[in-house]
């Protein structure tokens, strides 16, 4: 299985990378729920089979979805493709890349301690997670639904269509 | 089940952080902005449920949907506001929209 | 009824806040309820304590009220508290019932004023302070009371703001004033330092007890104190700021300029007397200026011609008087001065104050003349004023309280015929110029038609008080005059009577005899100047001599001048030369860097999303290293 964790991580990385280059929106949402799925797995092979099950129906399914509505909406096509090969020049990578690179060099010296802890030898039922979800966690579910009240309410507000007369 | 060694969950962890960044900083778009945020949240996600199995606990998992509850709720608003964006300046340039001036 | 005590200052200080905060916005009839009300039931209180403090006298004749402790710290404790004794009760009496006259006076007097409400506050924010320092029982909560009516005074000299000079004045009094009190907070310290208390009977017992007679410390002490008497009571080389600081409203100085405030010197001095009498060179000092001051201002006060001014002068040389008293031992003797003088000269002044406002606010006498006919009741309440500060015999009360001093000064063991040659003097100097204003603002002709006359509000202050000039020296009189000694019985429970020394050749009837014959001198010389023989007068100053004489008095023997000279110009000159030293370089060079970075840090405010992103993601990496590596 441990094969699996690399391979899932190695399509992961690539997806992720390609979704973050790609010109045309809807191709780069195709490679980062690509990306997500093999997040999943990962879940799954590391003992959280919930969590692998909610990155699927939430993540690349309800979230991704709504990506796609909205590039759908706005029809951007042809020339949108083309405005982002111009806005992509090769300088822009420079700076963020170095910063990335400084970033990855420090996580990946944070966790080379020599203790190597090993996990994945045991999984964690759904059950237990919903035993400390609506146990200690409660007051966190409670808030977890207000703030999706709250965007709920918010994304209506912002989502519909003003009438051109309230605008300046 | 398998046993991976923890810092290969959290390397990958820090990699799919790192190019989320990356992204964000690159793409003017607005709406590859969001989908790098996206990218950013569920690499933060994997981290606090690798801790977690690390550990044996259910917390770590329980952090991930909340934060999945957050991602949610972000890309909702976010998108609306995208669209609101989007019908203003006909544009979806983040730079040409830079009123955010002190 | 002596638990009362605490709401003589709480009433005025109660009324302050409200005029403070609401007085714009209460109706302006409202205003002198508030105002003149609260010191009014400040002297009913007052009334109420002392009648309370006469009929049953509280042990050991005084009584201590403690509020509460105001600071505890390393052994320093003082306490708000509150000290009455027979001196405290009678300065109280004085300061609450003419001070609730002159805000009666003032209800009218201020009507028209557009700062009215802001007046009765500083006002009022002045009789608390005034409450403060006489009943503190310790010398810090005096000292605060001491500072509150110096703040007072500066804002009221300097009231009508929108005249630079009256702001120059206030000013003036206020820097004066402070070298005088950088004086007194030294001696605070010294005594806290040597004593280790500043509670007042305490240290008066310690001194006692500590400290020989004539040692160096209570004289360095005494003579701390006394510069800081000086200042406030404008004594000699600090009385300049007195007559400037008649810019203020005159019911200001009336009250604070003539009646109350000045004479906290005198009330400090009589408060620490034990000190003074254990330090004998120091209340020689106190005698000397005295003398000094009563004769210098008295010189100053006949040239004058603005009459606020000539009063003002006046008040330096009866102040003078009390410092004379006090510096020959005579401490009853300069209070009962101090309680005529209040009357008389808050009289005088409110008078000058009715004239002022009848004549357009002309303040030059020789511009006005003849009002005997057209305001008799300001010409005889005033006239009183006059003859009691000039000290008509027999029927004034300022004849009472000054041939009192006089004949201390003879016959004290501390007194000393020059200075009663020099008090003597002070006595043919009041008489004249006091007769000079008379002669000069009642008599004659007309020169400046009355266009206003004074309602009942500012006319019942002054025969109120033209009443007690009169009557109020009946309280203690001399041996061949019905031998009453009321006053000084009283306060002898606070204050030691005079030690007498041997007599020589002079009977108290006799002092007092020529006291009058100095008197009538000083009368009949005005009246021959500026009544019979006009020509005279003028033929008197026509001389270069006496030209440049009567220019040199005008100017208050030149003092202004040679402190311009001596401290004003090189302060001004060091502070222009040292303008820009090193230490303005770090200032100007943080400014510098401050303003280097926000043309940086502005820059990276420029509304792009992405460059924010960027900045915090760097910002986290370089905490993220330093975290790792440091």
């Amino acid at each position: 299985m441990e094969v699996v964790f690399y391979i899932a991580a190695i399509v992961a990385i690539i997806s992720t990378v390609l979704a973050i280059t790609r010109l045309n929106a809807v191709h780069a949402l195709l490679y980062l729920i690509v990306s997500l799925l093999s997040v999943a797995i990962v879940f799954f092979v590391i003992g959280a089979p919930f969590m692998a099950a909610l990155e699927v129906i939430i993540y690349a399914g309800a979230i991704m979805v709504l990506f796609v509505f909205v590039v759908m909406m706005l029809n951007l096509g042809k020339k949108a493709t083309d405005m982002e090969k111009q806005w992509q020049r090769g300088g822009m990578w420079v700076g963020p890349s170095i910063l990335a690179a400084v970033l990855i060099a420090e996580v990946a010296y944070l966790v080379s301690s020599p203790a190597t802890a090993v996990y994945g030898s045991t999984v964690i039922e759904p059950k237990q997670v919903g035993i400390v979800l609506f146990g200690p966690y409660l007051i966190g579910v409670e808030l977890a639904s207000m703030l999706l009240l709250g965007a709920l309410v918010g994304a209506y507000h912002l989502g519909r269509r003003t009438p051109e007369k309230t605008e300046k | 089940m398998a046993s991976v060694p923890m810092h290969q969950g959290l390397l990958l962890a820090g990699i799919l952080f790192s190019l989320g960044l990356v992204g964000l900083l690159v793409r003017r778009n607005v709406i590859f902005m969001l989908m790098s945020l996206e990218i950013m949240l569920n690499a933060a996600g994997l981290a606090f449920v690798v801790a977690g199995a690390r550990w044996g606990q259910a917390d770590g998992q329980i952090v991930f949907l909340f934060i999945l509850t957050m991602a949610a709720a972000e890309v909702s608003v976010g998108l609306a506001l995208v669209l609101q964006i989007y019908r203003r300046f006909k544009t979806l340039d983040s730079d040409a929209v830079s009123e955010m001036r002190g | 009824m002596l638990h009362l005590l605490w709401l003589i200052p709480a009433f005025p200080l109660a009324s302050f806040v409200v005029l403070a905060t609401l007085g714009k916005r209460m109706p302006r009839k409202m205003v002198p309820v508030f105002g003149a009300g609260s010191i009014g039931l400040s002297a009913v209180v007052t009334s109420l304590v002392g009648f309370s403090f006469l009929t049953s006298p509280p042990p050991g004749n005084s009584f201590t009220q403690v509020l509460w402790t105001w600071i505890d710290v390393g052994g320093f404790r003082p306490d708000i508290a509150f000290y009455l004794d027979a001196l405290s009760l009678v300065m109280v009496l004085v300061v609450t019932f003419v001070g609730f006259l002159i805000h009666f006076y003032s209800a009218e007097y201020m009507g028209e004023d557009e700062g009215y409400s802001r007046f009765f506050a500083y006002m009022n924010l002045f009789v608390a302070s005034m409450c403060t320092l006489l009943l503190g029982a310790n010398l810090l909560l005096l000292f605060l009371g001491w500072e509150g009516v110096g703040v007072c005074s500066y804002l009221l000299i300097g009231f009508w703001y929108r005249k630079p000079e009256n702001g120059l004045a206030a000013r003036k009094a206020f820097i004066v004033t402070r070298v005088g009190d950088t004086a007194m907070t030294l001696g605070l310290f010294l005594l806290f330092d040597k004593l280790g208390t500043l509670n007042i009977q305490d240290l008066m017992h310690q001194a006692l007890v500590q400290w020989p007679v004539g040692s160096t410390l209570p004289v360095v002490a005494g003579l701390l104190l006394l510069g800081g008497a000086v200042g406030k009571s404008a004594q000699l080389p600090l009385q300049t700021w007195l007559p400037d600081a008649m810019a203020g409203p005159t019911p200001t100085s009336a009250l604070i300029h003539a009646a109350t405030m000045v004479t906290a010197g005198v009330y400090l001095i009589a408060r620490t007397h034990v000190l003074f009498s254990i330090a004998p060179q120091a209340q020689l000092a106190v005698a000397i200026v005295g003398a000094a001051t009563l004769i210098l201002a008295g010189f100053s006060a006949i040239t004058q011609s603005d009459i606020k001014r000539v009063l003002a002068y006046s008040t330096v040389s009866q102040i003078g008087y009390m410092f004379l008293a006090l510096g020959v031992g005579a401490w009853s003797a300069a209070i009962f001065h101090f309680m005529t003088h209040a009357f008389f000269k808050a009289l005088l002044f409110l008078g000058a104050g009715v004239i002022i406002e009848s004549l357009h606010h002309e303040q030059d006498i020789f511009k006005m003349g003849g009002l005997r006919k057209e305001m008799p009741v300001a010409f005889w309440t005033f006239l009183a004023g006059a003859c009691s500060l000039a000290g008509l015999p027999l029927i004034t009360a300022g004849f009472y309280s000054k041939g009192l001093i006089i004949w201390d000064t003879w016959s004290s063991t501390r007194g000393s015929s020059v200075l009663w040659v020099a008090a003597v003097l002070g006595v043919l100097l009041t008489s004249l110029y006091t007769f000079r204003l008379i002669f000069l603002v009642f008599f004659g002709e007309m020169k400046t038609k009355v266009h206003k006359r004074p309602g009942f509000a500012m006319m019942m202050p002054c025969v109120v008080l033209a009443v007690l000039s009169v009557v109020g020296g009946f309280v203690d009189t001399p041996e061949f005059l019905g031998n009453i000694h009321s006053f000084s019985d009283f306060m002898h429970l606070a204050l030691p009577p005079i030690t007498e020394r041997p007599l020589r050749g002079m009977t108290e009837i006799g002092s007092e005899a020529l006291v009058t014959l100095v008197f009538l001198i000083g009368l009949g010389v005005s009246y021959l100047l500026f009544i019979k023989r006009r020509d005279l007068a003028e033929a008197i100053t026509a001389p270069a001599i006496a030209k440049a004489l009567h220019r040199f008095w005008y100017t208050d023997w030149g003092m202004d001048w040679l402190y311009e000279r001596v401290f004003v110009r090189p302060i001004v000159w060091i502070a222009r030369v040292d303008k820009s030293d090193f230490i303005d370089y770090i200032y100007s060079g943080i400014a510098l860097i401050t303003e280097l970075l926000y043309h940086g840090v502005r820059r990276t405010e420029n509304g792009r999303m992405r460059w924010y992103a960027a900045g915090i993601a760097a910002g986290s990496i370089i905490f993220l290293t330093i975290v790792l590596f440091l």
